[in-house]
């Protein structure tokens, strides 16, 4: 008897360790059919002995391949092995990592640095069990049937695994239930798994069931349909383990407590009938979560969702609500993980590879695969070198054979507005002002940037919209700025420099777009008076110019003075004198700076 | 390597099949962009939809997959003509290429045949993937993720219909027309607006929201993953019922008329919604008529129109990034405008 046929017997839940030590085995059992699964933990022993322990669950010749952050497409996928064609005479393909991880396992240490196309393509090939080849010449597709493992390291809500590779991994664990796995029995013995996995696909589910798990991640707010797909292999997959053909009530709370409930957006509503309190307070997280639950009714045929959700709820996390609401807000923010698209750049960044093509504008050739190129065509090169009788270089390299450097831009722009709405530039051009921050707008919403958006007026700045791409949000903002006052200059620039600080710790890239007339009168200490407000502005201003940011101050008077244009070199920005401003040479005025 | 879902078990997505099917019974509709939320089968639909289309007659051995009545093409299987006049043809099945992530430039366009230059020294031409979707379709997944130089090999192709590659001295020209199919997750980011104004049709999927619905996305994909062989026998007969409404509505097509009247509410829709050139005109155009086609009809009505113009338009409105209602919810405000 195993662990979870006796768990099952009396119905009781075995705390999150059990599960994960469960969750093992299931993988063991249904490697390629639950795809994997995303472990959310810090390297360290629980996370090394789960691994260690799975690994051990596996076939012996099974292959177990790392695949590191950094790996190109000619090792991920596979691609041309120079070396030994031109030794073999004869095009010989390097296998990849994926097609060699067939039948076995593909770890990814830090997930959640993977970068996006990464992820694309190994969920191109989770998706198809194959991997296709297209490449440097050579044509095919390989097998690559294997389980998935993420170890995300991610430390805030921020930095997640790509969620598209994510949702494709049956099981979410995180290291809490590492760490309590560490005092598990093992849920299943090497010499069973054989038999188990030959028995996993012959186990049937009732229509109840799977209604169950359908309306269970509705309920949860999961929209894809790949969680209770999954959810379904899973409770099938666990009643293999317990040596059944058919799906029974605990296989469904398992799978609902493995697959479903760490995807949940939402707490499921209480169907409340006779009283609107809490629900029986969820266990403390630390001490015997198990104990005082009632055994869940034992058939599942008669049994609404409703219910079933109220014996899966016991393993609810303490803080789920909170979680999930800070994650919901996250969502607003940004698409989730490292989904935000990166700018290509030329010549910096972090390189993604090569392209064919000349270099042109300071781009850089890549050598070794310019060579590489070359190397196939050379007896090809000579023959028809010697028959125009020409002694031709020992390697001949053409043009076509040109490989450039391609580089991804690793930072997104922020773009920091300081709109000065004082009583004197309100006078002067504060329409245009806001028309030309619309313009800006729509142009950064094209390029998917973040906006900011500070105010100052009367006494001193304040911030009306933190970094975000709901640029209609900015909009309304922007429409609903009153002007008037005195013009706290000094205080815009501050807190400015307070929001740029942040931008540049999120790995963003802050413009600063200063729109002001330049008549400074209120001073850092709220006092008024024109020349202690301008040298206040000045200091201010030369603090911003240290960091070294992208600058633009679009000067809104009528008549340009020199006041604005003293500041904009303070604060080593560009000088835009709105009269000469259209709205369109503003804006590639800003692209200009935001190249820089 | 998975085996592909039968097309006819897809559950819902009412939309993305239709637009499939136009451009299964019309290619000249130019392609269909899918784009929504994960785990919506996107990639199930246009897989199956190989499995789907009626055979073709193409020339033997052609590697353009050339049409024997009208081939152009100068491969060696094409100018072998027969006694009949006509080069060696079969009927076989419409190609459905995959571009996978990670292709290279080379695959995409074609290039010297690696093998023969190494082994022998010789120059020949190795066609790439434009040259295995002529005729057929060309599938990109995650098409938002797809690297810059190769969109702008497509861009070029796609438009001109004809693949040119010039390499070692060889100079090759062969066609390309093929029905270029993308999906994505709009997250991933948006496509460059050349890209999206090469799809004739865009739809947005979305997970259902009724739960009987998912319920049988779930089972049949269960009993799929079961038995596959039971499964794809039990759908062979719904399967070739498609298969022969595509065929029926391609011979119909040419004799579907479009009168004079709905050319001008169409005319009247792109005006109001301000769509950019002529060509969101023609895509309604052609796709009515294919539906039109698809159910039989004698000539395009305002229904075929109605059910056709958020497809047709939704990816061409001109960006209104302040708008915060959703260009799909736009195209239908003004639909409802000017049509009913």
């Amino acid at each position: 008897m195993n662990s979870l046929a006796e768990a099952s017997e009396t119905n009781a839940w075995g705390g999150p360790g059990e599960d994960a030590a469960i969750a093992m085995a299931l993988l063991a059992i249904d490697p390629v059919g639950l795809g994997g699964a995303v472990l959310r933990s810090l390297p360290g022993p629980a996370l090394d002995t789960w691994l260690q322990q799975l690994r051990g669950l596996m076939p012996e010749t099974a292959p177990w391949r790392r695949l590191p952050l950094n790996i190109d497409d000619d090792r991920m996928l596979g691609g041309l092995d120079i070396a030994a064609s031109l030794s073999a005479g004869r095009p010989i393909l390097a296998t990849g990592l994926l097609a060699e991880a067939d039948g076995g396992v593909v770890l990814v240490p830090m997930a959640e640095r993977l970068m996006r196309g990464v992820a694309a393509r190994l969920s191109a090939v989770i998706d198809r069990q194959a991997v296709v080849i297209e490449r440097d010449g050579l044509a095919g597709i390989q097998p690559g049937r294997f389980c998935t493992l993420l170890v995300d390291e991610g430390l805030d809500e921020d930095e997640q695994v790509s969620p598209d590779l994510a949702e494709r991994l049956a099981f979410h664990i995180d290291a809490q239930a590492l760490e309590a796995a560490l005092d598990e029995p093992a849920a299943v013995k090497p010499g069973q798994l054989p038999g188990l996995r030959s028995s996993c696909s012959q186990v049937s589910s009732s229509e109840q069931q799977l209604k169950a798990l359908c309306g269970l991640a509705v309920m949860l707010g999961i929209g894809s349909l790949r969680a209770p797909s999954l959810a379904l292999r899973a409770a099938k997959a666990s009643a293999a383990l317990a040596g059944r053909t058919e799906v029974e009530n605990e296989d469904v709370q398992l799978a609902t407590r493995l697959v479903l409930l760490p995807r949940a957006t939402q707490v499921p509503l209480e169907p409340s009938d006779e009283n609107e309190a809490e629900p029986e307070p969820p266990p403390e997280q630390e001490d015997q979560p198990e104990e005082d639950q009632p055994p869940p009714p034992p058939s599942l045929d008669d049994m609404p969702q409703e219910l079933l959700l109220e014996a899966v709820k016991a393993s609810l996390p303490a803080d789920l609500l909170e979680k999930l609401q800070i994650k919901a807000l996250r969502r607003k923010g940004s698409s989730g993980g490292r989904g935000g698209p990166q700018a290509q750049a030329k010549l910096r960044g972090r390189p993604i590879g090569v392209r064919p093509g000349k270099p042109v504008m300071g781009e850089r050739m890549h050598l070794p695969s310019t060579l590489k190129a070359a190397a196939p065509w050379q007896k090809l090169r000579q023959a028809s070198l010697e028959k125009r009788g020409v002694n031709g270089p020992r390697l001949a390299v053409q043009t076509s054979d040109f490989r450039i450097q391609r580089f991804k831009a690793r930072r997104q722009t922020t773009h920091v507005f300081v709109v000065d709405a004082s009583g004197s530039s309100a006078m002067n051009r504060m329409a245009e002002a806001k028309g030309a921050i619309e313009l800006l707008l729509a142009q950064s919403y094209v390029r998917r940037d973040e906006v900011a958006l500070i105010a100052f007026r009367g006494a001193e700045a304040e911030q009306l919209l933190a970094p975000t791409r709901a640029l209609a949000r900015a909009r309304k903002e922007l429409a609903a700025l009153p002007g008037g006052g005195g013009t706290p200059l000094a205080s815009g620039l501050d807190k400015a420099h307070e929001l740029a600080i942040d931008v540049q710790r999120k790995g963003h890239q802050p413009v600063i777009i200063l729109m002001t007339d330049g008549r400074a009168n209120v001073s850092m200490d709220g006092s008024h008076g024109h020349d202690k407000a301008h040298e206040d502005a000045l200091k201010a201003a030369r603090k911003l110019a240290a960091e070294g940011w992208c600058a633009l101050l679009v000067d809104t008077s009528r008549r340009p003075r020199p006041k604005a244009g003293e500041l904009a070199r303070a604060m080593g920005a560009q000088y835009l004198p709105l009269p000469q401003a259209s709205a369109n040479s503003l804006s590639s005025a800003v692209q200009a700076v935001s190249a820089a | 390597m998975a085996t592909a879902f039968p097309f006819t078990a897809i559950v819902g997505q009412e939309e993305m099949k239709l637009a499939l099917l136009i451009a299964a019974t019309d290619p000249s509709v130019g392609g269909v962009l899918v784009f929504g939320d994960r785990g919506t089968g996107k990639s199930t639909a246009v897989r199956a939809l190989a499995g789907l289309l009626p055979k073709m007659r193409q020339v033997t051995g052609c590697p353009y997959h050339s049409d024997p009545e009208t081939t152009k093409c100068s491969c060696q299987a094409c100018q072998k003509i027969g006694r009949t006049g006509k080069p060696a043809s079969r009927l076989e099945p419409v190609p459905v290429v995959d571009l996978p992530l990670g292709v290279t430039e080379d695959r995409v366009v074609g290039a010297l045949d690696l093998e023969r230059a190494l082994v022998h020294g010789e120059k020949a031409f190795e066609p790439g993937l434009l040259a295995r979707a002529n005729r057929g379709f060309l599938y990109i997944d995650e098409v938002n993720l797809l690297e810059d130089h190769i969109v702008d090999l497509l861009l070029d192709v796609a438009a001109s219909g004809e693949n040119v590659v010039e390499r070692e001295g060889l100079s090759i020209r062969h066609p390309a027309r093929f029905v270029l199919v993308g999906s994505g997750n709009p997250e991933e980011g948006e496509l460059r607006p050349q890209l999206l104004d090469r799809f004739g049709l865009a739809v947005e999927v979305s997970t259902p929201t009724d739960l009987d619905q998912r319920i049988e996305v779930i089972r049949l994909r269960d009993e799929f993953e079961r038995d596959q062989d039971a499964f794809l026998k039990r759908y062979r007969r719904r399967e070739s019922r498609v298969r022969s409404k595509i065929n029926r509505a391609r011979k119909h097509l040419d004799s579907v008329e479009v009168s004079a009247e709905i050319v001008r509410r169409m005319a009247e829709v792109c005006v109001a919604l301000g769509t950019d050139g002529l060509r969101g005109e023609l895509t309604l155009v052609r796709a009515s008529r294919a539906v039109a086609a698809l159910e039989g009809a004698e000539s395009v009505e305002l229904k075929h129109l109605l059910k056709i113009a958020p497809l047709a338009l939704r990816h061409r409105l001109r960006r209104d990034p302040l708008d915060e209602s959703s260009a799909g919810a736009r195209v239908e405000r003004v639909i409802e405008d000017v049509l009913q």
